[in-house]
């Protein structure tokens, strides 16, 4: 512990928090390393990327064992003179750095077999980007005043641009990159308002001054919406989504899995501490404005994720919807808490809380195994995959459990999170608003059709790519994934499964992050470690292990019978499809083809452009574009609009002194006027 | 856990395992007479899964395992799924396990199985089975929830044997929540059983079938195991419907094993009536077009939607 360290609380062992700036430490530590030997990849992935997750392994250990301790704080004489560090360590941070370590563990294994040498940023350089992202992200979990939280906010978007870039002689990876650092700085620009508005005219920026500080209702809803601006535009909520499927095809996958299963959530984690922690009271209609929000952002990605050919750019609008579902969780829990709901809104919150961890599992799982998959077959594109299962039984069967857990089936960890969302849609008694109790139920009906049409994609997904006949004559030659990256899957799979199974004891868990946002905690009248029953196993309960041993035991008992009572006799022929002789594997149905059906009955969410073969053509073809009506209805006429302000703007440079000269002066004239 | 409830959950499944393709039989049989065909037996569903266990099972050369571990899944599912829904009594302790949520999952686990193991083998009817299917699917599986939601809503509780003991409980009368839940409900359960009008599972025609598309390579034991998870589909379907629209006759849990006895003849003959509506309404109507689907499922799905409303604004 250095000189200039202070702790507030006398802890004779070295404090949590100060283990948690060691990591943050190691971690940067690591990344330097990097930059010594830059262009070998037996260092960087064999020494460093490993040393990176065991680290990873640390701090979620940290963030486990702290999750129920008192918070603690501390400042470091870093920064500028009088703005030193403010660093604290809460539940709330605890649990996000929880999520962080175990993601961050499972893609650094993954990356040590992943970063092969390559034309763009070399492996080195790519380690220091890697390591300081993460170490950014750690910072802004636990930053406890504005300054601080801005500096590893904005390192974290550069860092994770950098990364973005990393195949940076591409131009559509470069114009994805640029869309990205955009969207982040106005995101970060609202951020930073937002602090303004929060430190209430103290000129405090410390995190413990903003809650002491009491806005008055405009002020506070200002500083909400700003928050809800600037946190969603890191997070992708509509319609500042426009980023992400851009960026995620764009990074190489474990950066994709680190941006999509980790960096969504520290936007998730800022919204919270802001609306919970620093505002002190909250509105109903907050609470109504971040659900309509977040229903919107779900149907939106899922949709547009059902359409997609690109299996990263299907995964990152899959992300979309499971920000959306996310974000209708703590809008449901600022409406119950702003009616003193507090059951209520600590399941809500639990059930948030718990998609977020879910999210980073089977998210980081799926963004993996297709970087697996372009690994061995050099292709992102559904339409040229296909049958991937008989060459990559391990990324293919572990993809397959990120794959249910996706798509909200018991026993996963999918199905949990939304289970206990839609049981706090179901208990909402009676409150005050009529107009809110009419929003309720129609919520939970939209929420519910996103969560059908998350399984339509995840059917699509695996089929496309993992099930059916290959579709190119390469992929005979795809390689399974090496033994690193079979680490990280099995990590992930496990954390699917075991989030999935036991989740009585996650929730036990998530009981002080509940105490301290909405002062209660989710009652458990009747659960035990198998049977999870959020208000009393009467009204409702629900118990995977049972499902799990049931379908497992009726399974094996099924085939046990089966063979013994009759035969195991099996014959493999040809396939049958009703007789027809000359089947091709074009025969099967494309990207396009399996999302046919939701384009044509969504036809108005897409702007959506044909060109048909006449019959006369030559060589006829035929094309269709899906696109994003966002696109065209709100950027490109901003887009426009600066340039064309750009060029009236440009018109007053003419490039001559004597011209500038007279600018000055009537300048100088016009502020002696004022200041006169 | 009870003993006696134990046994009475055993003694569900069991039943359940057992009437399932006599149901589907009767359902056929009911369709020949109404169509004035002279009907085949009332226990072929049973012979012809016998037949198929005995046959030795074919397998396309390029089927991967989760093509052969489909129908185990899917059959799976669907016990558990008998297990959960009260047919016989309320006493069910593995009803604690799966409440009304978990049950529309158990159904979405095994929709999602069938449609990967269809586009396991890579034909062109398989995709397109398990395209349709999904398709059907999204719109099915939330219009489901919402009936079973504004059940809940009215009981207060998503257990279903809570739900059931609540709704057998209360005056006879129409409920404007549950009227339109019931319509949403039948309308669902003809989708989500591959009946007319959005499926035939009587047709072999190529262009549109979609439950028969999928299963198209099955053979042997694997079809005879999807044949009759299919069955008890069908039989958990009618027995959801029964139990939240007629829910009379099932044994409460603090009953006899009189009740029990008598809940048996009771469930036999509401499956034989609504056995016979199935047949009806599949007779009397026609087989809709794929992008008609959507808007009889979507009708379906906004009835329930406003049965839930209404629930909730109402009470009941």
């Amino acid at each position: 512990m250095g000189p200039g360290l202070r702790w507030d609380d006398a802890d004779p062992v070295i404090s949590a928090l100060a283990w948690i700036i060691s990591v943050i430490v190691a971690w940067l530590a690591v990344g330097v390393l990097g930059l010594v030997r830059p262009r070998s990849i037996r260092y960087v992935g064999r020494v460093l990327f490993p040393i990176g997750a065991v680290v990873g392994i640390a701090l979620a250990a940290l963030g486990l064992a702290s999750i129920t301790s008192v918070a603690q704080t501390t400042v470091l004489p870093l920064g500028l003179p009088g703005l030193p560090f403010h660093l604290r360590l809460d539940p709330l941070s605890a649990f996000f750095l929880l999520l962080l370590g175990a993601a961050a563990a499972g893609i650094s294994v993954f990356s040590a077999g992943y970063f092969r040498a390559s034309e763009g940023t070399a492996p080195g350089l790519m380690c220091l980007q890697y390591h300081v992202f993460l170490a950014a992200m750690a910072l802004v979990i636990v930053a406890d005043d504005a300054y601080v939280f801005m500096v590893a906010w904005e390192t974290m978007a550069l860092a994770s641009f950098f990364l973005v870039t990393t195949d940076h002689r591409i131009p559509e990876i470069r114009r994805a990159g640029f869309i990205y650092l955009l969207i982040a700085h106005i995101g970060a620009l609202a951020i930073l308002l937002c602090f303004g508005v929060l430190q209430g005219g103290l000129g405090d920026y410390t995190f413990g001054s903003m809650r002491s500080v009491s806005l008055s209702g405009a002020w506070g809803s200002i500083a909400f919406l700003l928050a809800l601006f600037g946190f969603g535009a890191k997070a992708g909520l509509l319609p500042l989504h426009i980023w992400l499927p851009e960026a995620h095809p764009a990074a190489p996958s474990p950066v994709s899995a680190l941006m999509s299963g980790v960096m969504l959530k520290t936007a998730i984690y800022g919204l919270l501490r802001v609306t919970f922690d620093l505002l002190n009271a909250q509105l109903w209609w907050w609470g109504v404005v971040a659900l309509v929000l977040g229903l919107l952002t779900a149907l939106f990605g899922v949709i547009f994720a059902t359409v997609q050919t690109d299996m990263k750019r299907l995964l990152a609008y899959s992300s979309i919807e499971n920000i959306g579902i996310i974000v209708v969780g703590i809008g449901l829990t600022i409406l119950f808490k702003s009616y003193d709901k507090t059951l209520l809104a600590a399941i809500t919150l639990t059930a948030t809380l718990y998609h977020a961890l879910n999210h980073a599992f089977f998210k980081s799982l799926l963004f993996l195994a297709t970087g697996s998959v372009l690994h061995a077959t050099k292709e992102r594109s559904l339409g040229k995959l296909g049958g991937l299962i008989h060459r990559m039984p391990w990324v293919a069967w572990l993809a397959l459990v990120g794959t249910l857990a996706m798509a909200g089936l018991p026993p996963l960890n999918g199905f949990v999170s939304e289970w206990l969302l839609l049981q706090a849609f179901l208990f909402t008694p009676s409150l005050p608003q009529s107009f809110v109790n009419m929003l309720v139920p129609l919520a939970a009906a939209a929420l519910v059709l996103a969560v059908a049409l998350a399984a339509y994609v995840m059917v699509k997904f695996y089929g496309v790519v993992f099930l059916g006949r290959p579709r190119e004559s390469n992929l005979a030659y795809a390689h399974d994934a090496g033994r690193f990256e079979r680490i990280a899957l099995i990590w992930f799979a496990l954390g699917c499964i075991v989030l999935g199974v036991f989740p009585t004891n996650v929730i036990a868990l998530l009981d002080s992050v509940d105490a301290m946002l909405v002062g209660s905690t989710v009652g458990r009248i009747g659960s035990s470690w198998w049977l999870l029953a959020p208000l009393n196993a009467d009204r409702s309960s629900y118990s995977p292990v049972i499902v799990l041993a049931v379908i497992v035991g009726v399974v094996l008992l099924t085939i046990q019978i089966v063979h013994r009572q009759y035969h195991g006799r099996l014959r493999k022929g040809p396939a049958w499809d009703c007789g027809f002789p000359a089947q091709t594997p074009r025969m099967q149905d494309t990207a396009e083809g399996f999302g046919q059906p939701i384009r044509q009955v969504f036809e108005q969410f897409f702007r959506v452009e044909r060109i048909l073969p006449s019959p006369f053509d030559a060589s006829p073809r035929y094309k269709v574009t899906v696109d994003d009506h966002l696109w065209h209805w709100l950027y490109l006429p901003v887009a426009r609009a600066t340039e064309a302000v750009a060029r009236a703007v440009g018109r007053i440079q003419q490039g001559r002194i004597s011209v500038y000269l007279i600018y000055s002066f009537i300048t100088l004239l016009a502020l002696l006027f004022f200041v006169r | 856990m009870t003993p006696a409830g134990f046994l009475s959950q055993l003694l569900q499944v069991a039943v359940a395992l057992v009437l399932a393709p006599l149901l589907v039989g009767w359902v056929n049989q009911c369709r020949a007479w109404l169509s004035n065909k002279s009907a085949p037996s009332l226990l072929l569903p049973y012979r012809t899964i016998r037949k198929l266990f005995h046959k030795d099972a074919v397998v396309a050369d390029n089927a991967s395992p989760v093509f052969r571990i489909t129908p185990y899944i899917v059959f799976g599912s669907m016990t558990l799924a008998a297990a959960i829904v009260p047919s016989l009594a309320t006493d069910l302790p593995f009803a604690r396990a799966a409440d009304a949520i978990a049950l529309v999952g158990l159904f979405a686990l095994a929709r999602v199985f069938i449609a990967l193991a269809a586009m396991d083998i890579g034909t062109a009817f398989g995709s397109i089975g398990a395209r349709r299917e999904m398709f059907v699917g999204f719109l099915a599986e939330p219009a489901l929830l919402m009936v079973l939601f504004t059940a809940s809503l009215i009981s207060g509780s998503t257990a279903l044997p809570t739900i059931v003991d609540t709704l057998a409980h209360r005056d006879i009368a129409i409920y404007p929540s549950l009227a339109f839940a019931g319509v949403a409900f039948t309308m669902v359960s003809l989708a989500e059983n591959a009946r007319i009008p959005i499926d035939n599972p009587a047709t072999h025609l190529e262009l549109t079938m979609i439950h028969e598309a999928m299963v198209l390579e099955y053979s042997a034991r694997h079809l005879a195991l999807i044949e009759w998870a299919s069955a008890l589909k069908l039989f958990n379907y009618s027995c959801i419907g029964l139990a939240l629209f007629l829910p009379f006759g099932i044994a409460q849990p603090d009953a006899n094993w009189l009740a029990f006895v008598a809940a048996m003849p009771v469930l036999i003959g509401k499956l034989a009536v609504g056995g016979f509506a199935l047949a009806l309404i599949e007779t009397l109507s026609a087989k809709l077009r794929i992008f008609r689907a959507p808007e009889f499922l979507g009708t379906a799905f906004l009835l329930a939607v406003l049965g839930m409303l209404v629930a909730q604004l109402l009470g009941g």
